[in-house]
């Protein structure tokens, strides 16, 4: 059995369909990534795991347990644009409020606490700038931050959302191999990604989606176009295929 | 006036309002100087604004029916940032429009029910700029007891405060009942200005919770810090504040606020990071390395 498996899922936001019938299970040393369109509901799904969307059919489970904010481990690392990076924090600091939820009201940090937080930072290699505050990091450390701190809840599933945007391309490799390694540590990791090319070359399973699950496969299967215009509504002439012709 | 002749002045048992008013000054400036933190760090400068208007017509109501203020604004403070919680989660409209129209109604509402009021100008200027005598010895206890509560109450979810400041998504995905939490911090920005109107005025009280914490942001990075240098800003700006004000016979509140004021101007000028001063120093002194490492 899957550590992460989510079966028949449907969800809708206002009243709008945004996640139909989804099927969708990974393992531990999976790197899947999540590829869509615009709309597709990625993030949707992402949230629906976390548990912070209310799913009307199907359920999703994490080592057999139902999902929940309180109830299963699953690491988030959110978009970046999200943080208050301006905030007086230090690194480790920033990376313990991922524990926050386990800390329990009125509760500070304990010793299993800055543990937990100071293994997130050696496993990103952060662990040299623990005490430099966040707002002094660039942008492939700061990627990172939000990596341990989803990591200092010692989870079993890692969920990143868009980990690459606004980052160059060699920040974009190193986190790559950082991803590549996390995979392969007795962890499922599920990542949502724009770029195509850098999925088909390192994830070793890619999951098309577009409101449902178009097509899951390893990317050495999925050189047919065919469920890529499925899943991005484009011609036979789009750009997009191209690049599947020369992987 | 010498500093000397102001101790003698506050240990004068005919000025008994005199040191009152200096003790209640400082207990609030350091609990809206660590409340304030959070109001600066989040961006809530409007909302502290909106809560200080919000609180009038509580204090009026006290004023009329010769109750408490300090539970009176409480009540109404609250009432306002509950409503403003509770309607800004209509996505349609905006959290600031919302509080932009309940704030006014309730700074309004409370003209109105002071007018009814003997005497309606003098207590009115009173509730606005601020006065230091004729604050009871219950108050005292209240706003000691009160500043207590609040500084305790930070000190335990504090944790959760900054978890929901850094990142909300991130918050609710580790399972904080971010608008819980929302409400709690609005509560304590409340109470802690419910607490300072009193010496300070309501149209003041904003510069006792947003300029200490500006200040002392200036002055670090660390999160640590900057909670316990705005109290210690805000206190001893009040202290002199209110020095300057008995010496040169100056409204009390506005005389703490440029206090507070200039204690700014000094950081935003002289901060050993940030500071004018020194990014001009380090200007200069990078400016011979042409070559870049």
């Amino acid at each position: 059995m899957s550590v992460l498996e989510a079966r028949g899922v449907t969800v809708a936001l206002g009243g709008r369909p945004v996640l139909h019938d989804v099927d969708l299970a990974v393992d531990t040393g999976e790197l899947t990534g999540l590829i869509g369109p615009n709309g597709a509901g990625k993030t949707t799904l992402l949230r629906s795991i976390l548990g912070l969307v209310r799913t009307s059919a199907g359920r999703i489970e994490v080592d057999g347990r139902p999902v929940g904010p309180r109830r299963s481990p699953v690491g988030y690392v959110p978009q970046r644009h999200e943080f208050a990076w301006d905030f007086p924090i230090s690194v480790e600091n920033a990376v313990m409020t991922g524990r926050s939820g386990r800390l329990g009201l009125f509760r500070r940090p304990g010793v299993a606490d800055w543990q937990a937080v100071g293994e997130a930072l050696d496993r990103v290699g952060m662990s040299e700038l623990a005490r430099r505050p966040v707002g002094e990091l660039s942008g492939g450390q700061r990627q990172r931050v939000l990596v341990a701190r989803a990591l200092a809840l010692q989870p079993r599933v890692l969920l990143l959302d868009e980990p690459f945007t606004g980052l160059d391309l060699p920040t974009q490799e190193l986190l790559t191999g950082l991803f590549v390694e996390l995979s392969r540590e007795d962890r499922a990791v599920l990542m949502t990604t724009h770029d195509l090319v850098g999925a088909l070359d390192t994830c070793t399973r890619i999951a098309l989606l577009n409101r449902t699950i178009v097509a899951d496969a390893p990317p050495s299967e999925l050189l047919d176009p065919e469920p890529w215009m499925r899943a991005f509504g484009v011609s036979e002439t789009s750009p997009l295929l191209k690049i599947l012709k020369v992987m | 006036m010498s500093i000397s002749e102001f101790i003698a002045d506050l240990t004068n048992p005919d000025l008994a309002f005199l040191p009152k008013a200096l003790l209640i000054a400082v207990m609030s400036s350091i609990v809206c100087g660590v409340v304030g933190c959070y109001v600066v760090l989040r961006g809530m400068a409007f909302i502290g604004d909106a809560v200080a208007h919000a609180v009038f017509p509580g204090l009026a109501v006290a004023f009329v029916l010769q109750g408490s203020l300090v539970v009176g604004g409480a009540v109404a403070g609250v009432v306002t940032a509950i409503l403003v919680a509770v309607f800004a989660q209509n996505r349609r409209v905006k959290e600031d429009s919302v509080i932009g129209v309940f704030y006014v109604a309730s700074f309004a509402l409370g003209i109105v029910i002071i007018s009814q009021a003997p005497g309606y100008a003098g207590s009115l200027q009173q509730f606005l700029f601020g006065s230091i005598t004729g604050v009871p010895d219950e108050d005292l206890y209240t706003v000691a007891l009160t500043g207590v509560v609040v500084l305790g109450a930070v000190l335990l979810l504090h944790q959760q405060f900054v978890t929901v400041s850094l990142d909300r998504e991130l918050a609710r995905a580790v399972g904080l009942r971010v608008f819980r939490l929302d409400i709690a911090l609005y509560v304590l920005v409340t109470v802690a200005i419910v607490i300072s109107v009193q010496t300070i005025g309501n149209i003041l009280v904003l510069a006792l919770l947003v300029t200490p914490a500006a200040t002392a942001r200036l002055l670090t990075d660390r999160l640590g810090i900057m909670m316990l240098l705005a109290p210690l800003i805000g206190g001893v700006s009040a202290t002199v504040g209110l020095y300057l004000s008995w010496s040169y016979d100056l409204p009390v509140g506005g005389t703490i606020v440029l206090a507070l004021t200039a204690a700014f101007f000094s950081a935003y000028v002289l901060a050993p990071r940030h500071g004018l001063v020194a990014k001009r120093r380090r200007k200069t002194e990078q400016q011979p390395t042409t070559v870049p490492a």
